[in-house]
């Protein structure tokens, strides 16, 4: 996957919790052109281990002079998004990933009804843009907890007008999904991103109303590759290698100067395949080649998008 | 890099025939010595000086005679453009990508310059000036994908991810392998490939659409796909066929080395910035037995292959002239290596 070489231009404290951090490409150029609801993969590197974190895109795709992301502050996981509030700084480098969309709006849609819970309104700011670029109807229903929580609500009633919907639970103001969802007219996509119990409820809401699935949309970013570090040995060259958790196997056995096969490194032609010889764990299979019954069977492995949760695996290299 | 462009035809009298460069470079797509469909999907990274990979899109001797030949294809059939509404987005960043990355990798032929989205697109070679701004159709003299493609050698489709499916919705397409651009406009991934043999049922579709629809923003693939044709014809649509056709029977023991050209197809697929969607080229390469010959192990291994081709692909690729082509191919197997 290529990557892209980011500088921290600017960090905005937006609410308690939220903060804004604006990228500018490393090399002073501008970053490349995106689509309205995209998100970027950051590699942060905590203590000397890298985290992979997703983050939407909620600059203009009209202007990529800069990218914009807002990180809440999880202070109950471990991850990247303490790190983002307390260690990067203006100036600071980031390495992250090419734009990606997985929460992209149908381009045949006749109506889009966009909904938000708390931070989860970041991919929407993207979209609405490419929505008013493409004069396509729409409306945005944004449900957040407190007055002090709706950040982004001056933006949004500036580039959406009568279009957007607010809902200020502290005012006892209830986005009802059967309510919203039965007066929409045919040919409708509804899209979501909040909190899980909230995109939960619309999912069954637009299910039980008989929307077709096509037609229901929620927020979904890449799984970080990446997972633990374990341990290769390549029975023919007779060589030992560790995997870290941020490189494919495959990738860890080409530093270690051995030739292995490949070709499409995305798990999805076959070419790399190798004989697991022993394994004193278990295979992650990422791949689409091997069948499930070669991937229970344990004897096969994809080394371009596949891993190893064990201490050793051994195999035919 | 100082390309000079031959003028030769693709049609009529065929007077195309590759420099023993052409030859040399010709992307021979046969890794060993029999054929079967497979995902065989690699990144579109450069390669060596020369190759045809060495850029993004490859600008050879045959440039300006394939562009001119597109031209008459387009004039004669209008039906060789068409484009869904939904894809002037892709059809732009299709656009900015080609001229962007031929500016960049030739520069002697191909200049772009930029003020704001005020552009100005030089192609030296066919004599192009346009000054546009991007983003409004109706500064240039035709829909962004028919203005570009028209200077870029080989089809374009423009693809729209949805559903977990690609749709093919818009393209510009004047020298297929016998497949209607009029009737697979709008299809899905499963719906144009539905005349393909073989290849559904051993999963090669399957895992080869999960691939690209995973497909990431400048990280573009490409795969070869391989056909043969009678003389170097660029317009082999089922639209021409009364054409095109009859020439399978016109092939003789005695003409073979002349008439009869493999077809390289060199496949590339990018991920489209601002509309998501994802552009497919198909690029193709011509070339002559006679030329194929001059290099003893491609004779060799093309002999051997097309023995052994699976006859439900042979009927699929319309190679009626097969067996004839290999008894010509045999005198330049002796049995020895082909590696
Ligand atoms: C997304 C872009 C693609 C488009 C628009 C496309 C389109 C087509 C079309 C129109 C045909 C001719 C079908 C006919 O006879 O009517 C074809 C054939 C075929 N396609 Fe694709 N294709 C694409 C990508 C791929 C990929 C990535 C593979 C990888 C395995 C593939 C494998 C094949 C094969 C094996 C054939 C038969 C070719 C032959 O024997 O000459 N295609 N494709
Ligand atoms: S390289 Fe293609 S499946 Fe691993």
């Amino acid at each position: 996957m290529s990557h892209l070489n980011v500088k921290v231009a600017a960090i905005e404290q937006v609410t308690e919790h939220v903060k804004h951090f604006t990228f500018i490409s490393e090399n002073g150029e501008k970053l490349p052109a995106f689509s309205g609801g995209s998100h970027v993969v950051l590699a942060l590197n905590i203590n000397g281990r890298i985290h992979r974190n997703p983050y939407s895109l909620m600059s203009s795709p009209l202007n990529t002079e800069h990218y914009g992301v807002s990180v809440r502050k999880q202070e109950m996981s471990r991850g990247g998004s303490v790190f983002m509030h307390e260690q990067i700084k203006v100036g600071s480098r980031i390495q992250i990933t090419y734009p990606v969309n997985l929460f992209s709006i149908s381009k045949l849609s006749h109506k889009n009804i966009l909904i938000a819970g708390g931070i989860g309104i970041t991919p929407f700011l993207s979209q609405i843009v490419d929505l008013n670029r493409m004069d396509t109807e729409y409306e945005l229903h944004y449900a957040y907890r407190s007055p002090e929580h709706g950040a982004f609500r001056q933006q949004i009633e500036d580039m959406c007008g009568e279009r957007s919907h607010f809902y200020v639970a502290s005012d006892g103001q209830i986005l009802d999904f059967y309510a919203l969802l039965s007066k929409q007219p045919l040919g409708t996509h509804v899209y979501v991103c909040g909190p899980e119990p909230m995109v939960n409820a619309m999912i069954a809401a637009a299910r039980d109303l008989g929307w077709p699935e096509k037609h229901i949309h929620n927020e979904q970013f890449t799984a970080p590759q990446a997972g633990e570090s374990f341990k290769v040995k390549l029975a023919l060259s007779n060589i030992e290698l560790e995997v870290p958790s941020e490189m494919s196997m495959l990738e860890a056995i080409e530093e270690a100067g051995v030739d292995a096969p490949y070709l499409c490194r995305g798990g999805a032609c076959g070419r790399c395949e190798l004989d697991v010889v022993s394994c004193d764990g278990s295979i992650v299979h990422h791949d689409n080649y091997l069948t499930n019954a070669e991937k229970t069977g344990g004897k096969k492995i994809m080394p371009c998008v596949s891993r190893a949760k064990c201490q050793q695996i051994v195999v035919n290299l | 890099m100082n390309q000079t462009f031959k003028k030769e035809t693709f049609r009529d009298d065929y007077t195309f025939s590759n420099s023993p460069e052409a030859v040399k470079r010709f992307p021979f797509p046969f890794h060993e010595d029999e054929y079967m469909y497979s995902v065989n999907i690699e990144p579109h990274v450069k390669t060596a000086v020369g190759s045809i990979t060495e850029f993004t899109f490859d600008i050879d001797e045959h440039y300006v005679a394939e562009c001119e030949d597109k031209a008459i294809t387009l004039a004669n059939d209008p039906q060789r453009y068409l484009c869904l509404p939904h894809m002037m987005d892709a059809q732009w960043d299709t656009l900015e990508l080609m001229m962007e990355s031929m500016s960049n990798d030739y520069p002697e032929q191909f200049n772009l310059t930029k003020e704001g989205d005020n552009w100005t697109w030089v192609n030296k070679p066919l004599g192009i000036t346009t000054k546009f701004v991007f983003g409004d159709e109706s500064s240039l003299p035709m829909e962004p994908l028919e203005y570009i493609g028209r200077q870029v050698q080989g089809d374009w489709v423009m693809l729209d991810q949805r559903d977990n499916n690609l749709f093919a919705d818009g393209a510009i397409v004047t020298s297929q392998a016998d497949w209607s651009l009029a009737i697979d406009v709008g299809m899905s991934w499963q719906e144009w490939h539905g005349p393909v043999p073989i290849a559904n049922e051993i999963g090669v579709f399957d895992r080869a659409l999960k691939y690209l629809l995973n497909l990431q923003l400048g990280s573009p693939v490409r795969r070869l796909n391989w056909t043969m044709t009678i003389n170097p014809r660029l317009d082999t649509s089922p639209e021409n066929y009364p054409i095109w056709g009859p020439d399978r029977l016109s092939v003789t023991p005695e003409n073979v080395g002349d008439k009869v050209h493999l077809r390289v197809e060199l496949q590339t697929l990018f991920r489209l910035p601002r509309s998501n969607g994802m552009l497919f080229g198909v690029r193709g390469y011509l070339i002559s037995m006679n030329e194929l010959v001059t290099n003893p192990l491609w004779a060799k291994r093309l002999h051997r292959v097309l023995k052994g081709l699976h006859p439900e692909l042979a009927e699929y690729k319309g190679l009626s002239y097969k067996d004839i082509t290999i008894d010509w191919l045999s005198k330049y197997d002796d049995g020895t290596s082909s590696e």
